[in-house]
């Protein structure tokens, strides 16, 4: 047992310019030997530059100083708990990073003949097979990058089996409000119609009698998480499914909050056709922007042969692995080669060590730190209740509301969530749409104690406390963190005055 | 040099707003209240409330020219505050101020080129100024007022100023019509607490803060407008009369098809066409006679309404005569779905076999091939 504190935390703040103002002419990282730069080369000319591109010319010192100036203004989950609800920021075990650098993988090129990545190949099928054991599907691939590229996927697949029975007339997918708005997005990208179904106001969960009025002959599926992010377990889920092969629609899963199911509950069991994993989430690499992603994709035998190409295949016979592109109604390609190799690595390592039992271990010790969680907020933290209180169980994270602390103070989450930066912590609220009211979400992963989770209520605590006794205070925060309040919140929504690169920048504010 | 000149603000305060919540009563009209609440020693609300919203102005920008009506209708607090101000009248100092007094308050303003108009209130108001001046010129609403069912009010006094500003220094360039809500008096005389759609007001809309709750959204009213329309386009029938209701999200269709129109009155289009326009019952059952017809309606924002309010003239008769549910086609931003905070649909036709039969799910039509199903109920249900 530790000694729980509030902590003391001042992060710097630099006033770091963009690296295309650090540029010098003819500053040089790196002065490549014996290169005649004056030497003609062999371009076609309808590929040639005009002038040479516009890249800052900096040198390594610089360079260096200026990263790990930036870097010093972040928050990051390797230094303290970083509890972003719905995104599962575990640890994520440093040996398994090592690994995943070995120059055995980074050297590998995905052309090279297969009898030269046999070993690769073998995670690939193994890691599949592991995940068709933890789903009940019956077979995985690992290509898309993202969760939101996975949900693509499924909707594709959709797509294309209904094309190929002929059942042209099914152009719409049902979802639930509640789940990651990705599950409305992609199948609207891919040129489906999209219903939501909202939750019920009293148990949170989505409402049978919506589904029941939504389907009909022109529902191609239905995409959803389970449990949605309010983190309420469906038990009803299977009489969903039904409802939905009924009228031969397919049932894909978004199981983007697994964190709390592993080897608990499988998602064919639950009525599901396909689903997905997000390996960069509960599978331990690194989440959202703090690495690349991958989405594993798993399917029911009867859609084998929609999957993206190639799968990978084991002849056991002669003991080899192969690809194959040979599925007869394959949706194609989704993304380039096989997947993030470098995240299957470390997610292939995860389970490898954790085994059968590590992995449902995983799952209960995230029950087990959430219930505890929740159950000392609700009683000692003033302002916030649980949203749907007539279902009080969650999985592994839970929605709150501070409507009460905002009606009482006019401090909002987003005021919490600064000041909470001022400690060192990274919180979230919800996804779009807040039908919840001020919603607090937290997901206190099976990787942290108890003695970080307990730090985290006593800041939470202190944070609220000062929201009642001088809310200016905390409406002005951050004032230890980096970054600052921002002013003009109507910005974030106004594309047009958006910067996402450089060059973006000097057209719209300064060339003009 | 070149003169800069200052942004005018047109500042209108109901001094009693708001006094009949402390003495029970719906809303504050008429000189007995006037009377009763100086009786009873009661501390005006509306002036707190002004109050708080000119001083967070003022925090905001010093440098703006505030037009009042008269010193009770305002000018006491502007001068106070010691902002620029102008003020319409002479000061004569009547006891009384009346909802007349608001109505030349802000035509006058509307006439001197105010860049918005502030008022300080609730719905009764709300609507002397939708009375007044309708929606040529933006405006706010300080919540001040017992009820504030309309769509025109912020969050609070803050936010009022917070918006006002972010408005006058171009920040925020869109506005939307907003509806202005009220308690219908003739029902109410006869015991009965019922809302009605009374007409539209223009007010500078905020994604961050959006007037009546605070709902951050990503979304975007108007093309979320554009998009609804467009999906109502795509899949017209033009063997089919379309019986479209009252609200901005509707009127939005009939502006894409290039016909103009009220924003309050009930048109029919049929084949691309306007062929009515502002149309009572009789008219409507005129039109649509025998031929097949459907009724594309929005609910009203913050109540919920589907029928009852603000579009009597689609009568339960109407209703029976398109052939009930089926041919009933909601739409609405999903912003204004959100802002129900949950509650369904309200139905109120005046029928009350009609209204268990029109009630059940609908799938509302919130974008270009997007839908939501929302359930629609009695309102006799809620209000026992």
């Amino acid at each position: 047992m530790g000694i729980i504190k509030v902590r003391k935390y001042h992060q710097a703040k630099w006033n770091e310019p963009i690296i295309f103002q650090l540029n010098t002419p003819d500053e040089r990282g790196f002065i490549i030997p014996y290169f005649n730069y004056k030497k003609k080369i062999n371009v076609p000319n309808k590929i040639k530059r005009d002038k040479l591109p516009n890249l800052p010319e900096i040198s390594q010192p610089k360079i260096l100083g200026h990263y790990l100036r930036l870097s010093q203004e972040t928050i990051g989950g390797n230094i303290f708990i970083h509890g972003e609800a719905t995104c599962t920021m575990k640890y994520n075990p440093k040996i398994n990073e090592i690994i995943s650098r070995n120059s055995k993988i980074t050297e590998l090129h995905p052309l090279q003949p297969i009898e030269t990545i046999q070993g690769s190949l073998e995670i690939l099928y193994r890691l599949d097979l592991f995940l068709r054991e933890i789903s009940g599907f019956d077979k995985y691939i690992f290509q898309p990058g993202s969760g939101a590229q996975s949900i693509y996927t499924m909707a594709s697949i959709i797509y294309k089996y209904h094309k190929v029975n002929k059942n042209y007339q099914k152009n719409e997918i049902i979802t639930t409000l509640l789940s990651h708005p990705s599950n409305h997005a992609a199948p609207k990208t891919r040129g489906f119609k999209v219903i939501d179904i909202p939750p019920d106001p009293e148990t949170g969960l989505p409402d049978i009698e919506a589904f029941k009025n939504a389907i009909s002959k022109k529902t191609a599926g239905l995409i959803i998480c389970n449990p949605e992010d309010t983190e309420i377990f469906n038990t009803k889920i299977n009489e969903i499914t039904k409802m939905f092969h009924e009228v031969g629609a397919l049932c894909a899963y978004d199981q983007a909050n697994v964190n709390g199911l592993l080897g608990l509950v499988r998602a064919k069991d639950m009525g599901f056709d396909i689903g997905f994993f997000n390996l960069h989430k509960a599978f331990s690499s690194p989440h959202g922007s703090g690495g690349p992603g991958s989405g594993a994709i798993g399917v029911i035998k009867d859609l084998q042969e929609y999957l993206p190409i190639p799968t990978v295949e084991y002849d056991e016979k002669n003991n080899f692995y192969y690809l194959n592109y040979n599925l007869k109604y394959s949706v194609g390609k989704i993304r380039e080669f096989y997947g993030n190799f470098n995240v299957i690595i470390k997610a292939f390592a995860w389970i490898m060590s954790l085994g059968e039992i590590g992995l449902k271990e995983v799952s209960k010790t995230s029950i087990l730190n959430n219930a505890y969680l929740t159950k000392r907020i609700l009683s000692e933290v003033k302002g916030i209740d649980i949203s749907f209180p007539k279902s009080p169980y969650r999985v592994s994270q839970t929605r709150f509301t501070f409507k009460k602390l905002y009606e009482e103070t006019g401090i909002t989450v987003d005021d919490l969530s600064r000041r909470l930066a001022d400690f060192g912590f990274h919180t979230y609220h919800s996804h779009h749409p807040w039908i919840i009211p001020e919603p607090f979400s937290y997901e206190p992963v099976e990787t942290y104690s108890k003695d970080e989770i307990d730090e985290f209520i006593e800041t939470l605590k202190l944070v609220v406390k000062e929201a009642y006794e001088n809310p200016e205070f905390v409406k002005n925060s951050p004032y230890q963190s980096s970054i600052h309040k921002l002013k003009d919140l109507e910005m974030l929504n106004d594309y047009k005055k958006w910067i996402p690169t450089w060059r973006i920048y000097l057209n719209k504010y300064i060339k003009r | 040099m070149k003169m800069i000149t200052k942004k005018k603000i047109g500042f209108i305060l109901n001094p009693i707003a708001g006094m009949g919540g402390k003495i029970g009563l719906k809303g504050t009209d008429g000189i007995e209240i006037y009377e009763l609440i100086s009786k009873l020693g009661l501390e005006p609300w509306s002036p707190v409330r002004g109050l708080r919203f000119l001083e967070f102005l003022k925090k905001l920008d010093n440098n703006l020219k505030i037009v009042v009506y008269s010193d009770q209708m305002g000018g006491n607090l502007v001068k106070n505050i010691g902002f620029e101000m102008i003020s319409i009248t002479k000061n004569e100092n009547k006891k009384y101020t009346s909802s007349m007094d608001t109505k030349i308050a802000a035509k006058k303003m509307l006439e001197m080129g105010v860049d918005i108009i502030i008022f300080v209130g609730g719905d009764g108001t709300a609507r002397d100024i939708q009375d007044s001046v309708g929606i040529n010129i933006p405006v706010i609403g300080v919540p001040a007022g017992v009820k504030m069912y309309s769509s025109v009010f912020a969050s609070s006094p803050e936010t009022a100023a917070k918006i006002t500003i972010n408005y006058l220094n171009g920040n925020i360039k869109k506005t939307i019509e907003a509806e202005v809500l009220d308690i219908d008096e003739n029902l109410f005389r006869n015991g009965i607490y019922r809302v009605k759609l009374y007409g539209f007001l223009k007010i500078p809309y905020d994604n961050v803060y959006y007037p009546g709750s605070k709902i951050p959204t990503s979304e975007n009213e108007e093309l979320n407008q554009i998009e609804i329309a467009q999906e109502i386009i795509n899949n017209l029938d033009n063997n089919i009369y379309y019986i479209i209701g009252p609200g901005s999200t509707t009127k939005r269709i009939i502006k894409n098809l290039n016909f103009e129109t009220s924003l309050l009155g009930i048109d029919i289009i049929k084949g691309r066409k306007l062929i009515g326009s502002n149309l009572n019952e009789y008219k409507i059952l005129e039109i649509i006679n025998k031929n097949k017809s459907k009724l594309i309606i929005t609910p009203i924002g913050g109540q919920g309404y589907i029928f009852g309010k603000g579009n009597l003239e689609i009568s339960a008769n109407v209703i029976k005569k398109i052939g009930g549910k089926k041919n009933i086609i909601i739409i609405s931003t999903r912003n204004k779905i959100y802002k129900l905070n949950q509650k369904p649909f309200l139905i109120d036709t005046n029928d009350k076999e009609l209204d268990e039969r029109l009630s059940g799910w609908y799938k509302v039509i919130v974008g270009l091939n997007e839908y939501m199903m929302y359930k629609a109920v009695p309102s006799f249900n809620l209000h026992s």
